[in-house]
This record gives C-alpha cells, sequence and structure tokens, in this order.
C-alpha cells in the first residue's frame, strides 16, 4: 500500500447479475492530479466511481483511498472524498442558499458559520444573485456549478466528478473546467469521467480509455496520441477526378492506406512520420494534381479512441448527424 | 467586455480563496444531523405547500364522506355513526399518509441527493430519522384537523382531552413505526408508479378490512379472525378507547407489539439496504 497515492486498486470487480460492468481494474493515482477516465457510455466508469465512493461494494479486488480501504474503513473515506454525481446531487425544491447551508450543517459547521460558508461559496461561483431562487430554475450550468459547490463546503482530498460538463454550453463548460483547475492548484485530486476527449486532453494529466468494465489503455494525453502515430493528413483535390491517381500516388509515398470519404475530392491518411507528408505533397504537385488544400493534424483522442476499441465515439456519431 | 473580465477574474480569487479554506469542522452529532434533514423537510414543505393536502383536505374529505355515506346505513344515524366512526378513521387517514414517507426517499435515491448524503461523514439513518420527526408533525396536523372537524359535526368523546392526547399519542408511535415498512419498499421499488401500487396493495386491505368502519362481529368467521389480528384493527381498539375513556391496558400493550415488530424487522431492513442501495 502506498500511501503517496490517492487511489490505488487492485483487480476491482463488480458484476450486475452475469454482466461484468467493472472488470479487472488496476489503478494507482497520485495525489494532486486530474485523473481521466475516458469512455463510452456503459464502459463502466460511474460504476467504478461509485465503489470508490463508498456507494457501491466491490465483488472482487481491493481499493485504498489515501491508504484506507474503501469496504472496511468506509468511514475514514467519506471524511476525506467527495461526489459530484451525473445527476444534480442537490434538493431542487430548495434555494440555492438552503441547499448549501444544509449541507454545511451536515458537515459539523454551526449555523452561523454554515450560512457564511454558503453565502462565499455562492459569491466564488458566481451564484449570489441566484442564491434565494429554487435550484429547479436553474440553469444547467448554474446547476452543475452548485452541485460542486455543495462538494466542496468542506474542500475534499479527492473530488470525484462524473461526467462534470455533459450537456453544458461552451462557457459553462469552461466555467467548470477553471473550477477543477484550481481546486488542483490547492491541492486536491480530482478523477472525472468524460465522454469527450477534448475534455480529457484539456483537464487530465493522466488519462484511463475503459472500455467494456477494463482499463484498455492508459497514460498522459500525448502518450495516448503518440501510440497511434503522428496523426493525420487531410488532402482536398482541387479537381476530383484526379482522385484515383492521387490515392495511388499518396498510399505508396506514405506506405499507409488512403481513406475516402463521401465527399470526392478529400483524402485522408493517419501518418506514421511526419517527414514523409512533405515528399507525398510534392509528388502530387509533379504528377500535376492540384490540392486546393491539406492539413496534417495532431491525432486527436478520437482517433486513439476508435484505434484502441474500434468502436465510434459518441461526439463522432453526434457529429455525423 | 472589460467589465465582464473583471468580474470573472474577481470570482476567480473567490474560488480561489473559497477552495483554499481547508477547515474541517467537527462532525455534527446524530441528533444534530438528524434536525438538519427536518429542517430540509420544512424547507420543502414552505417551497411545495402543495404537499400538505395529504394532511389537509385529505383528511377532511375521508371524514365528510364516511359519515355521510355509511352513517344511515350502518347506524340508523351519522350522529351516532360518527362517536363510532372517528377514532377509525382518523387512524386510517394516518395510516395512510404514512406511505408518503416511502415516497419522498424513493426520489431521493432517483434524483440523486441520497448518493450525496450515502458520503458525508454523517450518522447514516439521521436522513431518515429527521425526515420521519416531521412526519409526526404532519401526523398531528392531521389529527388536529379531523378531530376538530369530528368535534364540529357532533363527535364528543367521553374520554376529555387526555383521552384524545392519548388516541393521538398511540397514533404517532404506531405510526412511526410503521413508516419503515415504506422506507424498506421505497428502497426496494425502481419507480414511484410501483411504490404507489405496492403501498396501496398493502394500506387498502389493511385499512379497510378492520373494525375501523363495521364492527367485526357482524363478519364471517374467517374474516372475523383476520379482522382481530390485524395491527389497524388493534390500533383502533386502543384509540377508540382513550376517546370513549374506557381504554385497557391490554389494548395499549398491543398497539406497542405490533409497533415493536413493525420497528424491529423494519428499521435494521432499511437501514441494511440503504448502506447497501446500488
Amino acid at each position: 500500500m502506498n500511501h503517496e497515492l490517492a487511489i490505488e486498486t487492485k483487480g476491482l470487480v463488480k458484476t450486475f447479475g452475469k454482466h461484468r460492468a467493472v472488470d479487472g481494474v488496476d489503478l494507482s493515482i497520485p495525489k494532486g492530479k486530474v485523473y481521466g477516465f475516458l469512455g463510452p457510455n456503459g464502459a463502466g466508469k460511474t460504476t467504478t466511481i461509485r465503489m470508490l465512493a463508498t456507494l457501491l461494494q466491490p465483488d472482487g479486488g481491493e481499493a485504498h483511498i489515501f491508504g484506507k480501504n474503501i469496504v472496511t474503513e468506509a468511514a475514514e473515506v467519506r471524511e476525506r472524498i467527495s461526489l459530484t454525481g451525473q445527476y444534480a446531487s442537490i434538493d431542487e425544491d430548495l434555494t440555492g442558499i438552503e441547499n448549501l447551508v444544509m449541507i454545511s450543517r451536515l458537515m459539523g459547521y454551526k449555523k452561523k458559520e454554515a450560512k457564511a460558508r454558503a453565502t462565499e461559496l455562492l459569491a466564488a461561483f458566481g451564484l449570489e444573485e441566484a442564491a434565494k431562487k429554487q435550484v429547479k430554475n436553474y440553469s444547467g450550468g448554474m446547476r452543475r456549478r452548485i452541485d460542486i459547490a455543495a462538494s466542496i463546503v468542506v474542500t475534499p482530498d479527492l473530488l470525484f466528478l462524473d461526467e462534470p460538463t455533459t450537456g453544458l454550453d461552451p462557457r459553462s463548460r469552461n466555467q467548470v473546467w477553471d473550477i477543477v483547475r484550481t481546486l488542483v492548484s490547492a491541492g486536491t485530486t480530482v478523477l472525472l469521467t468524460t465522454q469527450y476527449l477534448e475534455e480529457a486532453d484539456q483537464l487530465a494529466d493522466r488519462i484511463a480509455v475503459i472500455n467494456q468494465g477494463k482499463i484498455i489503455a492508459e497514460g498522459t494525453s500525448s502518450e495516448l496520441k503518440a501510440s497511434v502515430g503522428a496523426g493525420t493528413l487531410n488532402v482536398r483535390l482541387a479537381d476530383s477526378t484526379d482522385r484515383e491517381r492521387a490515392i495511388t500516388i499518396l498510399s505508396e509515398k506514405l506506405q499507409t492506406d488512403i481513406k475516402t470519404s463521401g465527399d470526392t475530392a478529400s483524402l485522408s491518411a493517419q501518418v506514421g512520420d511526419a517527414s514523409l507528408v512533405a515528399e507525398a505533397l510534392g509528388e502530387l504537385v509533379q504528377h500535376r494534381i492540384n490540392v486546393s488544400d491539406f492539413s496534417l493534424g495532431q491525432p486527436s483522442l478520437d482517433e486513439v479512441f476508435l484505434t484502441l476499441t474500434g468502436q465510434k465515439t459518441e461526439s463522432e456519431e453526434e457529429g455525423k448527424q | 467586455m472589460s467589465n465582464q473580465l473583471d468580474q470573472t477574474s474577481m470570482n476567480e480569487e473567490r474560488l480561489r480563496d473559497a477552495i483554499a479554506s481547508r477547515t474541517r469542522p467537527k462532525r455534527p452529532s446524530p441528533i444534530s444531523s438528524s434536525l438538519t434533514f427536518s429542517s430540509r423537510a420544512l424547507l420543502r414543505i414552505k417551497h411545495v405547500p402543495e404537499q400538505l393536502f395529504d394532511v389537509t383536505v385529505f383528511p377532511v374529505i375521508f371524514l365528510l364522506m364516511f359519515t355521510y355515506l355509511f352513517g344511515g346505513a350502518i347506524a340508523g344515524s351519522t350522529a351516532e355513526y360518527l362517536q363510532f366512526l372517528l377514532p377509525g378513521i382518523l387512524v386510517m387517514t394516518v395510516a395512510q399518509i404514512t406511505m408518503y414517507t416511502g415516497i419522498d426517499l424513493n426520489n431521493d435515491i432517483r434524483k440523486g441527493i441520497f448518493d450525496r448524503f450515502r458520503t458525508l461523514p454523517i450518522w447514516l439513518p439521521s436522513a431518515l430519522v429527521g425526515a420521519l420527526l416531521v412526519d409526526m408533525v404532519r401526523y398531528s396536523g392531521a389529527s388536529a384537523i379531523m378531530i376538530t372537524l369530528g368535534f364540529i359535526l357532533g363527535f364528543r368523546p367521553d374520554g376529555g382531552i387526555i383521552g384524545v392526547l392519548g388516541a393521538v399519542g398511540m397514533i404517532l408511535i404506531f405510526c412511526f413505526c410503521l413508516s419503515w415498512v415504506w422506507t424498506t419498499l421505497g428502497l426496494i421499488m425502481r419507480s414511484e408508479k410501483s411504490l404507489m401500487m405496492v403501498s396501496f396493495m398493502v394500506l387498502f386491505p389493511l385499512t379497510f378490512v378492520s373494525n375501523v368502519f363495521v364492527d367485526p362481529s357482524t363478519l364471517p368467521g374467517w374474516l372475523e379472525s383476520f379482522v382481530d389480528v390485524n395491527p389497524i384493527s388493534l390500533l383502533v381498539d386502543a384509540v377508540r378507547g382513550f376517546m370513549h375513556g374506557n381504554v385497557t391496558g391490554e389494548a395499549i400493550m398491543w398497539v406497542f407489539v405490533a409497533s415493536g415488530i413493525f420497528f424491529v424487522i423494519f428499521a435494521p431492513l432499511t437501514m441494511y439496504l440503504y448502506r447497501n442501495k446500488k
């Protein structure tokens, strides 16, 4: 057992009937970082978090939070963690301030202190004006913020955020990201789950890609990206009748398959070595094939995910619709 | 634009300050956390006063409906019947209201706030105990309304004020214990609809097939023997006794036995499910 770790699990398993929702998860998450769980719906992210937050008992393996066993020392674990679930875990019929005062009281603040702490948090989260409104009248972003505020009434050493930005507009999403960064700079370890690759990329120091209850890849975002090569070359031809010739030339030079899409003028390819790209483009020019546009992008985590799982991610699916 | 930026940066500073304070107060006592949950329930009533219908309008409708519907047929006159019916209908109404305890808990679970409560370092049962304390107030309110209305309609308790208070006390003890049946069901059932259905399935036979409306000696033997052991009948016996001033120690004892059985089985079961809810 390593006390420098915020979370340590060995062979964590949770089954629901015959379904192995979490199937042997090993984690070593250091203190003071943001750790991201990335995976599609039903991958086992939430189930893992619920076990770590002492809400679910594991069926196999073991887990320690700051060296405390999540089953036998659940009470000690609860003193150091906080959970912001996928659904607003506050009372929607109550006002913002009533919610925060209630949680403050449950954390052990006396009446006056509870009021002061609630007011302080509402101000910090930009919710002063909504303090006396019922939470059910809040916008999605405000709801998320009050939910996170409720989780840090006593700043936890470890905060679980289950899909903190799902369904939020970009501005609210950025606010949540700012909150997470501030929390981490103050020494809190954050474990967040997300379906958005961009989010994991932006926020997480390390990422575990989860699929069907198993961790299929783990590392920093650049490590994960590096595992699928230099990136994707996109080429747009000026004249789509050159398509076949262009494909032949590119696949020869880049030594890889060229992907085509419904748009007959555009081609793309996964590239292992960026220096080959310049040569390949030069070759096109020599054969008088005009390129109207081209780009070489760092591989997105979408591509990483696709390569690792063979599945399309939700954001890609949505993008197509 | 610059104004907006200023605002953002100010928030960030406040955010940092708010997060930086890592004071952890001493854990609240079980009493204090239970009372916090009670004040939550009171705040909910303040914001959603409609939820008081079940303890205000419901009892009035019940009392008027059954007094005038059955009074003539069963006892020959409504005044006569009210004397017999009021203690019973009081028990029936309050017993039926108890099922909302389970529905509230069920809602908390589905909405996610339940998860937050369970990850707090507090005495676990306080969420339920706090809510039940407020329920006691609601039950007392319903009782007061029904007894007052009964008095206006001509009900005269021979047991006097002491008898009435004793009767309400019996009801509160019994209903506190009965509530744990609904909290257990509230933790098991997956939707509010199915919970309502099961609760009604238990409550309807229990309250109607009892001595609330009729004298059990008029029933066929097999039904009479069920009515005699029905916990609702036992409670009605004691409540009638208190109100009419002829309560027996035996009747009181049976209420305690029935309540005790409910509590001993369903309170630990509720807490077990509460702790291990998936």
